[in-house]
């Protein structure tokens, strides 16, 4: 009987912390957005995966801190472990939209490809910013997935007018080879369409490395191929730890580093650090500034950091892939406070900030407003086209940092869209019946 | 297509015979790394039968342990010393938390409980150490870096890491000195009557508690020094944990009882697997690397199942 008795209070008390749960939840959702992080501080893509996640988080809470959130309301955040597995992605998106969430970050191009389909059911924006599906650029056919400001096809089109500029003009492309490494997943293999069709254009051989996810670490082959093949230039997709293995391994076999040109997403300092002096001239493509010289980046500082309120290392601050976190956590603000002005709401929904975010104009004066002068090129989104091709900049690895060393590259828009349009029809050619738009544009 | 098979790869050694003995030493370093680390799994499966699957987090979590040490400010050989004491303290933990309440227990309960031991040592090196990777300290520790080149002919090159040519003196010298142990020593000679027989090895006061502690921790140095060699290649970091699966394939191959059979395994799947990705991988879009050792591996024990050195086991009925 008293074993009864027991049971009974605690589930009174059980049902007593769940009810007050909800209703906490309740709470939360009248006055907070709440914005889920889809992260990874652990596994084998964190060596990246933690300074990415630091500068989203760390900009949100410092929002938080300095002006009481967007709008005059809190943002709520919460980070869910992915560990760059596309299956615990999927699993943190389950858990965490009904909680009212706003957008997806998925960073991970096959997280991104599960998400997709998933984002116009239960309308929740999803934001690959710079990855994800290059055809998702087009509005009409993607209304709810926004991958400002430039798809993989943008950067591969910038890649290569680049090396043709280096080479004295594109028409002397003909008969170099170019080398491809790259990861061996959705995220390396994205870009293949659009360089073949830039081989075939402008009559260079493309060589292609790809370099399985178990094999990031042991990438002795494929570089023992590239010096028995020669190219002229190697171009990297590459990720986590597969980056500075990659950038050892040319040291070793000796590549000219000053025609070695990586992704965005191969551009950390500890990448490029790891290959010693001898990776100098190491280059990589950008669209976020690099350093603390910017006062929102001192804010985030003063606020969270040196309060202690967030993890962050002081001296990872200002990296190029915390600053990538923090240009992505900007998106999102802007796209919420472009929401709520749209909406004349304070706390939105997904379906709002969709809007929000095809409404999205960061013009250099709002740049300059936000403390991010110079940080990032102005970018605006369309209905018609949520990457915007806006231009990037390469930057090189002096052996201590990186220096920016071109000015800003517009990607080949003529060459780019077309394609990006194909590959659209052709994806929900693939996926049909894939809804047609209904959502009204709503600038 | 039987050209580009049969005759040109051979046309191609010819003809580049600098790019052969590049292709051949990168085979050699990448067979005696294998060899290091099948050799971790095979002390501990001599010793109990277990398949450690925890030997690939072994590794990460040496390395972590040394390079972790020297970033809190101990310098780097007493950083050794310490981690080498740590691989001690792990050794001697897991013979009593894991192994010794599972003593009689199906060989399946020991293989998931190293399964759980992996994860357990993920966690709690992310949570000591973070999940960034870090830079091996080799040169804090005397390793030679930089590279030597060898002329050959009119435009080869053959160019010699001096870090890799480090790599297989130490793995060399360590695959001696474990031979040594094992077969001149009186743990070893006691080591080996626990492999053979456990209820033998009790009845004439073997300690198999004793000998498990010492297996693990011998498998812990060999965890050590492969953290070191594959850390200062890339760098330290939790995906290093999937090199130490490079390792099926050799103990496929070589046979999970044996020191000398993890060595020659290693070197045959070390120069399989460069020679065949580099001079018929291009047949099939390259990347034939990963599953081109297991082929082998597998072509091997059509002819000897019980892998190269593997003990040939004949049952009665």
């Amino acid at each position: 009987m008293k074993h009864v008795k027991n049971l009974a209070l605690s589930t009174a008390v059980a049902l007593g912390v769940a009810f007050s749960g909800v209703l906490s939840e309740a709470a939360k959702a009248e006055d907070s957005n709440y914005v889920p992080l889809l992260t990874y501080r652990t596994g084998p893509f964190a060596g990246s995966g933690i300074h990415i996640a630091n500068g989203m988080a760390d900009y949100l809470h410092m929002l938080n801190e300095r002006d009481g959130g967007i709008g005059g309301v809190r943002l709520e955040i919460e980070e869910c472990e992915t560990g760059y597995n596309a299956q615990k992605g999927v699993e943190c998106y389950e858990a965490t939209k009904g909680k009212g969430a706003l957008v997806y970050n998925p960073y991970s191009t096959g997280i991104t490809l599960q998400l997709i389909p998933k984002a116009s059911v239960d309308k929740i924006p999803v934001l690959s910013m710079g990855y994800g599906l290059s055809a998702a650029a087009v509005g009409e056919t993607f209304p709810w997935v926004f991958n400002v400001p430039d798809t993989y096809w943008d950067g591969a089109s910038v890649v290569i007018k680049y090396i043709g500029e280096q080479e004295g003009g594109r028409e002397n492309l003909k008969g170099k080879k170019i080398g491809y490494i790259f990861l061996d997943a959705g995220y390396g293999r994205e870009p293949i369409p659009l360089l073949e069709q830039l081989a075939e254009k402008y009559g260079f051989e493309l060589l292609q490395y790809p370099v399985p996810g178990k094999e990031m670490q042991n990438q002795s082959s494929q570089w023992l191929n590239v010096r028995r093949d020669r190219p002229d230039y190697m171009v990297m997709w590459g990720w986590g730890a597969m980056n500075p293995t990659a950038i050892k391994e040319a040291v070793k076999i000796r590549f000219p580093m000053d025609k070695f040109i990586g992704v965005w997403w191969s551009a950390g300092e500890d990448d490029a650090a790891a290959g010693g002096a001898a990776a100098a001239g190491y280059k990589a493509m950008n669209f976020s500034g690099v350093g603390m010289d910017f006062p929102a980046l001192q804010d985030i500082k003063k606020y969270v950091v040196d309060t202690g309120k967030v993890p962050t290392d002081p001296e990872s601050m200002g990296g190029t892939l915390y600053n990538r976190g923090v240009l992505n956590s900007v998106i999102i603000a802007e796209g919420i406070r472009t929401a709520q002005e749209l909406t004349g709401k304070k706390v939105i929904t997904g379906a709002d900030m969709r809007m929000g975010l095809e409404s999205l104009d960061l013009t250099e004066e709002r740049l300059a407003e936000l403390g991010l002068s110079g940080f990032a090129h102005p970018m605006k989104v369309t209905c018609d086209d949520h990457a915007g091709s806006h231009p990037v900049f390469i930057q090189e690895w002096d052996g201590e940092k990186f220096v920016k060393v071109t000015d800003w590259i517009e990607p080949m828009r003529d060459v780019v869209r077309p394609l990006l349009e194909a590959a659209a029809a052709d994806y929900a050619e693939k996926n049909a019946p894939w809804p047609a738009r209904t959502e009204p544009c709503p600038n | 297509m039987l050209y580009d098979i049969f005759i040109d790869p051979f046309v191609q050694m010819y003809q580049m015979p600098d790019f052969f003995l590049q292709v051949l030493w990168e085979g050699f370093v990448a067979g005696i790394l294998y060899a290091l680390i099948a050799l971790g799994f095979v002390l501990i499966f001599k010793a109990s039968g277990v398949f450690n699957f925890a030997q690939g987090i072994m590794v990460v979590f040496a390395g972590l342990t040394l390079v972790g040490l020297h970033e809190n400010g101990v310098p780097a050989y007493l950083a050794l010393i310490l981690t080498i004491g740590v691989m001690g303290i792990l050794a001697y933990s897991i013979e009593r938390v894991v192994m010794r309440p599972l003593v009689n227990q199906p060989d399946i309960i020991l293989l998931m409980a190293t399964i759980g031991l992996t994860y357990f040592l993920i966690g709690f090196g992310e949570f000591i150490f973070g999940g960034e990777p870090k830079r091996m300290i080799a040169d804090e520790l005397g390793l030679p870096t930089g590279s030597t080149a060898f002329e050959f002919g009119e435009r080869g090159l053959v160019i010699l890491q001096h870090i890799d040519v480090a790599a297989a003196v130490i793995a060399i010298i360590m695959v001696a000195t474990l031979g040594v142990f094992f077969n001149k020593t009186r743990i070893g000679r006691a080591l080996r009557a626990v492999a053979d027989d456990h209820q033998a090895a009790l009845s004439v006061g073997i300690s198999l508690n004793q000998i498990w502690a010492i297996v693990w921790f011998a498998a812990g140095l060999v965890a050590l020094a492969t953290g070191i060699m594959w850390g200062a290649r890339s760098d330290v970091s939790f995906a290093l944990e999937i090199i130490a699966f490079k390792a099926l394939p050799v103990l496929i191959l070589g046979g999970f009882t044996s020191i000398p059979g993890a060595i020659i395994g290693g070197l045959i799947i070390g120069f399989g697997e460069k020679i065949g990705e580099l001079y018929w991988g291009g047949l099939v879009g390259g990347g034939i690397e990963s599953w081109l050792a297991y082929i082998i591996a597998l072509i091997f024990l059509l002819f000897r199942p019980q892998g190269l050195f593997g003990e040939k086991i004949i049952e009665r009925v």
